[in-house]
Formats: structure tokens, C-alpha cells, sequence
């Protein structure tokens, strides 16, 4: 069954179709990359499954339940993470703390509570070493590079018991090395038995992780098929324009 | 592989004395005791028990405005109005008492004063997206304006009923012949050095400091925050103006005049960071008693007055000196 299920979604803001009509679903497990030009759409489909937006049109479903979300809060407690593409971190924080930053692990009874370091530093650490990234937890994020930073962001959306994760551009600013570990941090994720919507511009990150890929221009969605199917030409065309629509 | 991976995130970078010594703080803190035993030798009057009092009592009103103020600037904020809000609420608890009623109710409508002021920047700020240095530079303005019309710009000496309660309040010695407002700023310290590394709240003022929009998407309530620490600094401004007009035992509509620059000076010499995201309960005492220091070391010395803004400017240009040698090394 599958995970996300978006059936005939549609988001309007006043006379401008953002996103028209479009439906499709992702199944455990899987990494779908969501590609398109400027202005194609993505990020208000994004937008939309992480409750920042509601759908003027259309359904969503997960697990086969009706998800209708009202905030970005609501969206986290059903499992979906985001990775931002500013990866909203604190630089003058460390990494444990960017891990647990608005949901800070407390011990002690009723309003006598305080922040529970050990605890914090220990599970951060558990997830880096899931994530095979050498990031300590104590180590303020300013002082780290590219790929350390993208780690940070990725275990956060590993705290709790996410089922999709939804990445906006993760590989866009950052060097070639660093690229080969964020896209290792997602086939780690994908091996968790998580869900990742890649969204990217870049052909070659997609090709090498996604299992699928799903291309929009101007709101609709105008392919969805598995990666060993299509071709970066064809999906080149597909972004463009040049091919009108593939089933 | 594995092994060695584990052992990498458990490292720890730096050791206790080295985070230490790459504080700010601690550089002021060296400062302040190399100051105080060079004026021991120097002059005969330093090193006094009276002299001593004398500069531990002057350095608490700043430095418990400084703590209030620590929290503004951890978010990356300031407010300017602490000077004009601490002439407000004492003069709202000298008006009270002096009309006839207690000290508690006085204390309690200064405080309430103190709340609705930062309360007021707080939402202008948060909420409507003012800019925090426009907001309090008018609250600066409306403040003292209040306390002239609350008292009617005259100056209240008696204080009613509970007259002798409230100078002995602020004028007392209750423990060991250590002034009382050097107790209070040694607990509010202890508070807040507790709330800004202890409490979520205070993990949030920072995260706020360090990347606002980041808080917001992971779900901290900037706003609500934001709000809290225009009160909080208020509410410091408040309880210095109460325990300064105790040891006064006068008010006037001059009091904590220009009191906001040299609060933000301390917090500055102390290592909080204008930009937002650095500063510690510490760090304001520090620096309110280098710059407290500095004065009195300057009369001592026989050294004209006039000068003594040449070398407060120069303490903080100095400490935000090593600041920058620091950061210059890092970013090589």
C-alpha cells in the first residue's frame, strides 16, 4: 500500500493555477525524485504535503486514512519531515541541539524540568552513526562543512518515527564530494524503510538515488516512471517542454 | 571502521579549559582582577571595606538591567528603553507608597508598570514586525514622559506608611554586611545563568539569535518569546528602578538617565554579541564591574572625570577586539 497517496490535487492562488489536477502516490521505501523547471509547481505540491499550504482541490491520503493538514506541526506528527533547502539550522548552536531544536529532551518532574544534555548528545550521536557521517554531537554547526551540515538536518527528521522525507534541493550549494555523502544519507534513509521525495534540479543526483521520477511543468504533472525506464534526455525534454507528455 | 566512526562522534573537541579560555568573559574577568590589584597597591583607599561596598552596590543596578537586557540581545534584539522604564516604575512605586499605601502594593504596581511596558515592545515587535530599535528608542521617549506626569516632574522623598521598610529594602545590609541590592543581583544572576543554559525557553532565545527563520520552521514560538524577553527585560529595569529608589530614598525624573547605554555596555564587555545569538548571565555582571572599576578607579587616581568616557569606550572597543583576533585566527 502506499504511503502517500494524492489523488486529483489542485492548488490555486486567486487566478494563478500553481499546481492542476495532479495525482500520484509513493510507496515505502522508495526515493522519488520531483523535477521541473522554475515556477513548475514543486515546491507548492511540497508545500501542500507539509501542511503549509492547504489543496483548493483534490485529496490526500496516508496509509489509506485521510490526511487533511492544517499546519506544519500537523504534518511532523504524521511521520512527513522536510529538510529545508536553507537547512534551518543555528549556526551558533551545536549539533545536538539543531537535532533537537524545538522538540529538546527534558528530565525532571512537572515545571521543574530541564534540558537533558546526555541524553540529547547520545541520541545524536546514535543517528550520525546510522547515518555513517562523522559529525559530533558537540560541535557547534558553524565550524562545519557542507555535507556535516546536510547530516544535521537529515537526522532530524530521523527523531522520530518519520515515514517520508521530503528534501528541497539538498545537493544545490554545496561541492561535488559533499554531494556523494548527501546522496548516501538518503539511500541510509531509504534503508530505514523511509520514504524520500527528492526535489532537485540536478539530473545526475536524481539518476544515481531515485527509484522513480516525476516531472512537472506549469502545474501538471507530465511523467511518472521508474528511473531505469526514462532517460536524463527524455526528462530534459519533459522540463522543457519538448516532449509534450510520457504515460 | 565502525570503531573508529563511533569513536570520532564521541570525541569531545575541546576541553573545559579551553573553552574557557576562548571566552570573552574570562579575558574580562582577568581584566577586572588585574585592575583591582593594581589599584590595591597604588592607592590607599581601593582595597577599604567602604570603598569595597561601595563598588559592589554601584555595580548591581546596571548589572541587573544587564541581565534583563542579556535575553534582548541573545535574540538578536535591544532595547533601549530600560533607562526611562526603571525611572517609570520607581517613580509608579514612589507615587503609590507615597499616597498612603504599602509597599507590597507599590512593588506590585511597579512591577505590573514594568510588564505592560516591555509587554507593549514586546507585541510591536513580535507581532507587527517593528523594529526593535525604533520601538524602544519611542518607548524610551513615552517612559520618562510618563514618569513626569505620574509625579508631576517633582521629586517624592517620603514614602508614606512604609517608609523605612522600602529604604532598608534597598539601602540594608541583611547578610554577612553585604549590601542588599549585591544579594539580589547575585540571585537574579543565578536565575538567569539557569534559564538561558538549563530551560527550552532559553535554548529557544538562542536558536532565535542564531537563525530566526530556522526556529520558526522547527516549530520554536518565536513570537511568543520575542514577547517574553521585552518583559523580562522590562521587568529588570523594574526591579532595579525599586531597589535604587530604596537605596535613594528619593526619586527624581532623572533617574537612569542614558542608564541604556551603559547597560548595553556591559553586556557587550561581558561577550553578548549585537548580532544575537551569543551572551551569558555572567558575562553582563563582568562587564557591568569592569566598566564600575574603571570609574572608581579613575577617581581614585586622581584622573580628571572628564575622561572617563575615553576609557569606558575604550574597554568596550578592546573587548570586542579580542572577539574579532579570535575570529580572524578561526576563519584562516
Amino acid at each position: 500500500m502506499a504511503v502517500l497517496e494524492l489523488t486529483n490535487i489542485s492548488k490555486h492562488f486567486g487566478a494563478i493555477q500553481a499546481v492542476n489536477d495532479v495525482s500520484l502516490s509513493i510507496e515505502p521505501g522508495q526515493v522519488v525524485g520531483l523535477m521541473g523547471d522554475n515556477g513548475a509547481g514543486k515546491s507548492t505540491l511540497v508545500k501542500m504535503i507539509a501542511g503549509n499550504f492547504r489543496p483548493s482541490h483534490g485529496t490526500m491520503q496516508m496509509d489509506g486514512k485521510d490526511l487533511i493538514l492544517h499546519k506544519p506541526v500537523e504534518a511532523r506528527q504524521h511521520g512527513i519531515e522536510i529538510v529545508h533547502q536553507d537547512l534551518a539550522l543555528c549556526n551558533n548552536l551545536t549539533a545536538a541541539a539543531n537535532v533537537y531544536l524545538g522538540r529538546e529532551l527534558r528530565r525532571g518532574v512537572g515545571p521543574f524540568r530541564i534540558l537533558d544534555y546526555a541524553a540529547m548528545y547520545k541520541r545524536a550521536g546514535q543517528i550520525f552513526a546510522v547515518l555513517k557521517s562523522e559529525t559530533r554531537p558537540r560541535d557547534l554547526v558553524k565550524q562545519m562543512s557542507g555535507g556535516q551540515r546536510q547530516a544535521v538536518a537529515i537526522a532530524r527528521t530521523m527523531l522520530s518515527q518519520a515515514k517520508i522525507v521530503l528534501m528541497d534541493e539538498p545537493t544545490a550549494a554545496i561541492s561535488v564530494r559533499q554531494v556523494a555523502e548527501v546522496l548516501n544519507l538518503i539511500r541510509h534513509l531509504r534503508d530505514q524503510g523511509i520514504s524520500v521525495v527528492l526535489i532537485s534540479h540536478r539530473m545526475p543526483d536524481v539518476f544515481d538515488v531515485a527509484d522513480r521520477v516525476i516531472v512537472m511543468r506549469r502545474g501538471r504533472k507530465v511523467a511518472d516512471k521508474t528511473i531505469a525506464s526514462s532517460s536524463p534526455e527524455e526528462v530534459t525534454g519533459l522540463i522543457t517542454g519538448a516532449i509534450e507528455q510520457v504515460s | 571502521m565502525a570503531a573508529t566512526l563511533d569513536q570520532t562522534i564521541a570525541q569531545k573537541q575541546h576541553t573545559l579549559l579551553s573553552r574557557v579560555f576562548a571566552t570573552q568573559t574570562f579575558w574580562v574577568v582577568i581584566a577586572v582582577i588585574l585592575a583591582c590589584l593594581f589599584l590595591s597597591f597604588a592607592t590607599d583607599s581601593f582595597a577599604t571595606p567602604k570603598n569595597l561596598y561601595n563598588i559592589t552596590r554601584n555595580i548591581t543596578f546596571v548589572a541587573i538591567v544587564a541581565l534583563g537586557m542579556t535575553f534582548v540581545i541573545i535574540t538578536g534584539g535591544i532595547d533601549l528603553s530600560v533607562g526611562s522604564v526603571l525611572c517609570l516604575c520607581s517613580m509608579i512605586l514612589a507615587v503609590t507608597m507615597h499616597a498612603g499605601y504599602s509597599i507590597e502594593i507599590g512593588i506590585a504596581a511597579a512591577i505590573a508598570t514594568a510588564l505592560i511596558v516591555g509587554a507593549f515592545n514586546g507585541v510591536l515587535i513580535a507581532y507587527l514586525g517593528f523594529p526593535p530599535f525604533v520601538v524602544t528608542l519611542g518607548m524610551l521617549s513615552i517612559a520618562r514622559s510618563l514618569a513626569m506626569v505620574a509625579s508631576n516632574n517633582t521629586v517624592v522623598f517620603q514614602f508614606g506608611p512604609d517608609h523605612d521598610k522600602l529604604l532598608a529594602l534597598g539601602g540594608g545590609a541583611w547578610l554577612f554586611g553585604i549590601a542588599n541590592p549585591v544579594l539580589y543581583m547575585i540571585l537574579l544572576a543565578l536565575i538567569t545563568g539557569f534559564v538561558l543554559r538549563w530551560t527550552k525557553f532559553g535554548r529557544h532565545i538562542f536558536a532565535i539569535g542564531g537563525n530566526e527563520h530556522a526556529a520558526t520552521l522547527t516549530g520554536v514560538p518565536v513570537r511568543q518569546i520575542k514577547v517574553a524577553v521585552y518583559m523580562i527585560s522590562a521587568l529588570a529595569a523594574g526591579i532595579a528602578g525599586i531597589i535604587q529608589t530604596g537605596w535613594l530614598g528619593a526619586v527624581t525624573t532623572n533617574l537612569g538617565n542614558g542608564m541604556e547605554l551603559q547597560v548595553i555596555a556591559a553586556t557587550v564587555i561581558g561577550g553578548a554579541n549585537l548580532a544575537g545569538g551569543v551572551g551569558t548571565a555572567f558575562g553582563a555582571i563582568v562587564g557591568a564591574a569592569l566598566i564600575e572599576v574603571i570609574r572608581n578607579s579613575l577617581g581614585l587616581l586622581g584622573i580628571n572625570a572628564f575622561w572617563q568616557g575615553v576609557f569606558i569606550g575604550g574597554a568596550i572597543l578592546l573587548a570586542v577586539l579580542f572577539d574579532r583576533i579570535r575570529n580572524f585566527r578561526r576563519s584562516d
